[in-house]
């Protein structure tokens, strides 16, 4: 004999379950499965046009350790996101402090600033190839007529790095502004006023002790949101460069794909996949971490 | 210690005239609020005292001397805001000692980790964080100074902003509706602690408020403002007493003060069907208005309630009741004149000692005002003091 209570308490859990159910198998069938499919082929020797594959437990992670390759590509990243985080940072709250002063024309400047998030990267990617062809570079000719040297924007090793940095921060430094635009609006202009009767008017005073601080939240947002972009960089080198000049551009993620889709080794292609999600799972962590302790309402 | 004294002070935003030529002395050591509802220009004035904003024209001077191009640090003006401002990324000590650090520390001693780079500095930091718990101490906040604001109740974060405001004696002391967010009780609380903090301190206090309660209560005088302009500064008790005009009349008192129309006769003031016979000197036909507070009218033959005060002719009105609203230890009666329902009043009548009980109203009364406590406004609203109501001989 079952009482009218539990069989109320029955019926709300089985509809609970059901309620969740859709949602559960979503998150199933996009993240985890894949990732957990990503993690078991690490584990093999899985390749596009074999038949089969054996299991070679953590010889895909060994072989990364030798691999010049992989070396390459990370050290590749890691100069690329040392040019591109400082100005994917600094460049775009510059100019919201700036613009957030502005009475007149802050508008105009917002959306000249955000129009290159609008567009679509690959297409842009295109047009800054014609803007920095060696020869009938639009680039090129400003610094020769200058009377300076020119410049192998994407063929010189040397360079090619810090000419996709400069394309890929045109196209975030307008998305970034808009976060610290946004930041720096909820800042309650009580507090400006307070630090201006404590006397803290200049502008150094204010910035370092109200400005800053207060945006403390949005700046850990832009900082990871803008290291996991850097990591993330794939999209123009397959376009613009696909890695080349010998090896210069060959990126994290343009490796994975290389491997992958290329060589066909999809087994060491999916062991670069899972420390790519490794990286960026700690910038999350790093994220949420901060998140808490910058908070303070 | 500082003597404020504003000339002709104006200010527009946007083609819409704030304050249309404030004239406003406040006296070292005053306690004076500024008072008006919202968008009246009581908060603009206030920060054109402290600096924050600039007039369009006319003079600020502290002491005698021009301060209209000084910032607030130069005037030397504290100030607590409605929301408080604290720093949200602060300790209580590093809000308190905000206005110290500023003025005391060079700047490059002041950015972020320079506390450490900088050792000659150290005598002057722990100057200050001494400053600070004495005047925490003072408020009795000096177990809180190493929180953070989230952490602090609405009264303990006051009681902060007051100390950011404190710890660096100030010339003059503004507050900016520094009680609004608090609940009930904690108002009357802190409202006789920031009288206290003023007896204490000796400063000059300029206080802004949309509360008559706590303008009426704290201030050594209240400036009334209005559309930018000021309807009248004085004491509180001159302000109830002696009104300027109709909006000084009714903005200040609760219940608010009955306005009755009425027209100048040889005779007296006739209102409604009634004469009320007092002399007047006016030209017979003339319209004034007639202001009567609600403790002035008292019902007549009702033992349980205090009989009307005063002596002399009296002005008696045959009213219908409308509602009491009963208090406890006195009672209010909202009512109409009976032979013309248009015009409303409203009493207050204190209870006889003997009597506490609830208070039975029949539905008509007679009530019964002294003509001396009678107010005479023109029909424009200002008051008509001369000739003062006098009572006529015989009258009644």
């Amino acid at each position: 004999m079952i009482g009218g209570a539990e069989r109320l308490a029955r019926r709300q859990r089985r509809l609970a379950f059901a309620l969740v159910a859709p949602a559960v198998l979503l998150i199933l069938v996009i993240y985890v499965i894949p990732m957990v499919l990503v993690v078991l082929t690490s584990f093999t020797d899985y390749s596009l046009v074999s038949n089969g594959f054996d299991w070679i437990g953590l010889e895909n992670y060994r072989h990364m350790a030798e691999d010049e390759q992989f070396g390459n590509a990370l050290r590749n990243t890691l100069v690329y996101a040392l040019v591109f985080l400082p100005g994917a940072f600094f460049v775009p709250l510059f100019l919201a402090i700036a613009i957030q002063s502005q009475k007149r024309f802050r508008s105009v400047f917002e959306i000249v600033y955000f129009l290159p998030v609008t567009s679509t990267l690959t297409a842009m990617a295109l047009v800054w190839s014609a803007l920095m062809d060696s020869r009938q570079g639009i680039l090129n000719n400003v610094l020769t007529s200058a009377g300076l040297p020119a410049i192998n924007f994407l063929g010189s090793p040397d360079v090619v790095l810090y000419s996709l940095a400069g394309i890929t921060l045109w196209s975030i430094i307008g998305f970034n502004m808009v976060l610290f635009l946004a930041g720096l609006t909820a800042i309650p202009s009580s507090l400006y006023d307070a630090a201006e009767i404590d006397g803290a008017s200049h502008p150094v005073d204010r910035f370092f002790k109200v400005t800053w601080p207060m945006l403390a939240p949005t700046s850990v947002f832009v900082a990871v949101t803008s290291s996991i972009t850097a990591f993330k960089l794939f999209d123009v080198v397959a376009i613009l460069t696909q890695g080349k000049p010998a090896h210069a551009s060959e990126v994290f993620l343009y490796l994975t794909f290389l491997e992958g889709f290329e060589y066909f080794n999809m087994g060491y292609s999916a062991a670069l996949s899972v420390v790519f999600l490794g990286v960026i799972f700690l910038f999350a962590l790093v994220q949420t971490l901060l998140a808490d302790r910058t908070t303070h309402h | 210690m500082a003597r404020l004294t504003l000339t002709d002070i104006r200010k527009s935003y946007g083609g819409t005239e704030v304050l249309r030529g404030i004239d406003l002395t406040v006296a070292d050591g005053e306690f004076l609020s500024l008072v008006g509802a919202s968008g009246c220009g009581k908060s603009t004035l206030l920060r054109i005292i402290s600096g924050l904003e600039s007039p369009d024209a006319g003079k600020i001077a502290l002491d005698g001397r021009d301060v209209g191009s000084a910032t607030p640090k130069e005037r030397g003006v504290a100030m607590v805001f409605q929301d408080y401002a604290l720093y949200p990324h602060m300790s209580v000590a590093q809000n308190m000692a905000m206005p110290l650090i500023m003025a005391r520390l060079p700047m490059y001693a002041r950015l972020p980790g320079a506390r450490w780079l900088t050792p000659n500095h150290r005598g002057t930091r722990s100057g200050v964080a001494a400053q600070v718990e004495r005047v925490a101490r003072q408020l009795r906040i000096d177990h809180l100074l190493d929180r953070r604001p989230a952490q602090l109740s609405g009264g303990q974060r006051q009681r902060v902003a007051l100390g950011r405001a404190l710890v660096r004696d100030p010339s003059l002391f503004l507050m900016d509706e520094p009680l609004s967010n608090l609940d009930a009780k904690l108002r009357v609380e802190v409202r006789r602690e920031i009288v206290e903090l003023h007896r204490a301190s000796g400063l000059t206090f300029v206080y802004v408020t949309h509360d008559q309660t706590e303008a009426m209560t704290m201030s050594d005088r209240v400036a009334l403002l209005r559309d930018g302009r000021l309807l009248q500064v004085a004491a509180p008790g001159t302000l109830y007493a002696d009104p300027a005009s109709v909006e000084v009349a009714r903005f200040v008192g609760t219940p608010e003060i009955s306005l009755l129309p009425a027209v100048a006769e040889p005779g007296g003031l006739r209102i409604g069907t009634v004469l009320a016979p007092c002399a007047h000197g006016l030209t017979s036909g003339r319209d004034v208005i007639v202001g009567l507070r609600p403790e002035a009218l008292a019902p007549v033959g009702m033992p349980a309630l205090q009989s009307p005060g005063g002596r002399g002719p009296r002005l008696r009105l045959e009213l219908a009741v409308e509602a009491v609203e009963d208090l406890g230890a006195e009672v209010v009666i909202h009512a109409r004149l009976r032979d013309f329902p248009d015009l409303a009043v409203r009493m207050r009548s204190q209870k006889t000692l003997e009597r506490t009980g609830p208070v039975p109203l029949p539905d008509h009364l007679t009530a019964e005002a002294p003509l001396s406590a009678l107010l005479m406004f023109d029909a424009e609203g200002q008051r008509l003091r001369d000739p003062a109501p006098v009572q006529m001989a015989g009258a009644q």
